[in-house]
């Protein structure tokens, strides 16, 4: 028999919220996906709407090159606001 | 990098506590510990599902039968979960459905032992599901993303299968004298068993060195045990209820209850195959994953059609 295809499950815990990834499934096809994903991962109220996407048309960035993916980011520290100098009379800002 | 460094850079993330991810590098034998483990979990939610499914069309009233449904019901959607995170490691759903039905994966013990009265209802939420939860909490923190995600959501739902199994045995001691009698019953049959769940005790259990060294477990299998056994003593004494153990005695000096010593024969004769329902257990998963592939067939083939025409439709 051939396998159900694999489905990465995202839900929306409540309006105002992301759709976050809560886990994965197989499903013949998206509506029974989206059913099933009902009945698994929210039997105790945990959403208002799910997202489901065929895991195969998910690209990941590869986490042996981690390092120099994000490595240009490290030394910007002056993206943060903590870098710049701001007297405390000056107050909240 | 060669393999040396990649095995200390590895083993480097454990102790620094960062989780490991699918796509990470790791050793072949963590990668085939998590399998054999992740998997053996899974089928033991899902043939646990098997000694309670019995037990819900004899259910004494509505609200029992509608809690234990949503607790098979639960135990299905964590054999998902845990499936769903062995998969992340590259086998397939087929291959270890597979290796369950031949008999080549093991599901814990626990399961080969007959639900006879509708005592065993509650002894198995409060012991079985306790001592579970013992070790499922500790596996909260494992070391492989996938697998510790999956047990922080199992976790969440499990404590009402404890809770509701307590309920059925306090209803029952405080009921007649022949229902009392039942869940004592009850007791005497499921409490060792539920001791030899934690595994061999350390000094004999094969996997456990490595297996805290990659921080897959936490904490040992008589660390789990001893924690088990001090919080149920006095959860038996609140029912009235005795433990079946001419040893146990509480210790003050070490603040923990000592327990007399555990049939180790038993145990390894029914993780052989010979307990009182290993063969039936068996068969009834198999019969039900055969009888049901005309379902997965016709799903598939509904679904494909449904494309085809959609393919038609659509210009």
């Amino acid at each position: 028999m051939k396998d159900w295809p694999l489905w990465e499950v995202f839900i929306r815990s409540r309006n105002g919220l992301d759709h976050k990834h809560v886990g994965s499934l197989h499903a013949a096809d998206w509506e029974m996906a989206i059913e099933n994903a009902r009945d698994v991962y929210t039997r105790r109220n945990e959403g208002v709407s799910i997202w489901v996407v065929e895991s195969k048309y998910i690209h990941a960035s590869d986490p042996e090159e981690q390092d120099s993916m994000f490595e240009s980011a490290r030394d910007k520290v002056y993206r943060h606001p903590t870098f710049y100098d701001i007297p405390d009379e000056v107050g909240h800002m | 990098m060669n393999q040396q460094d990649l095995e200390s850079r590895f083993q480097d993330k454990i102790d620094r506590e960062v989780k490991i991810e699918a796509k990470d590098w790791m050793p072949d034998a963590y990668r085939k510990t998590l399998i054999r483990q992740i998997s053996q979990h899974a089928h033991s939610e899902v043939v646990g599902m098997l000694p309670e499914g019995n037990w819900i069309t004899r259910a004494p009233s509505l609200r029992r039968k509608a809690a234990l449904l949503a607790k098979v019901q639960d135990e299905g959607g964590h054999g998902l979960y845990l499936y769903a995170a062995a998969e992340t490691m590259g086998v397939s759903r087929d291959q270890l459905l597979d290796e369950l039905h031949t008999g080549k994966a093991k599901y814990s013990s626990i399961f080969n032992y007959p639900a006879l009265s509708w005592a065993d209802m509650g002894a198995i939420g409060w012991l079985v599901d306790g001592a579970a939860i013992m070790n499922q909490v500790m596996l909260q923190r494992t070391s492989y993303g996938p697998y510790s995600r999956a047990m922080i959501r199992i976790c969440k739902e499990e404590s009402f299968h404890q809770r509701q199994g307590y309920e059925i045995l306090l209803t029952l001691v405080r009921g007649s004298a022949e229902q009392k009698a039942m869940a004592q019953d009850s007791l005497n049959r499921w409490w060792w068993p539920s001791l030899m769940m934690f595994g061999p005790s350390d000094a004999e259990s094969t996997h456990s060195a490595q297996s805290m060294a990659w921080k897959i477990k936490r904490k040992s299998n008589d660390v789990l045990r001893q924690a088990f056994v001090d919080a149920t003593v006095p959860q038996a004494q609140y029912l009235g209820l005795t433990i079946p153990d001419p040893d146990l005695k509480w210790n003050e000096e070490t603040g923990h209850w000592e327990f007399g010593p555990i049939d180790w024969d038993e145990f390894w004769n029914v993780v052989k195959g010979n307990g009182i329902c290993n063969r039936q257990r068996l068969r009834d998963r198999v019969n039900a994953h055969e009888e049901g592939a005309w379902v997965r067939d016709a799903a598939l083939a509904y679904a494909e059609k449904k494309q085809a025409r959609k393919a038609v439709v659509t210009p």
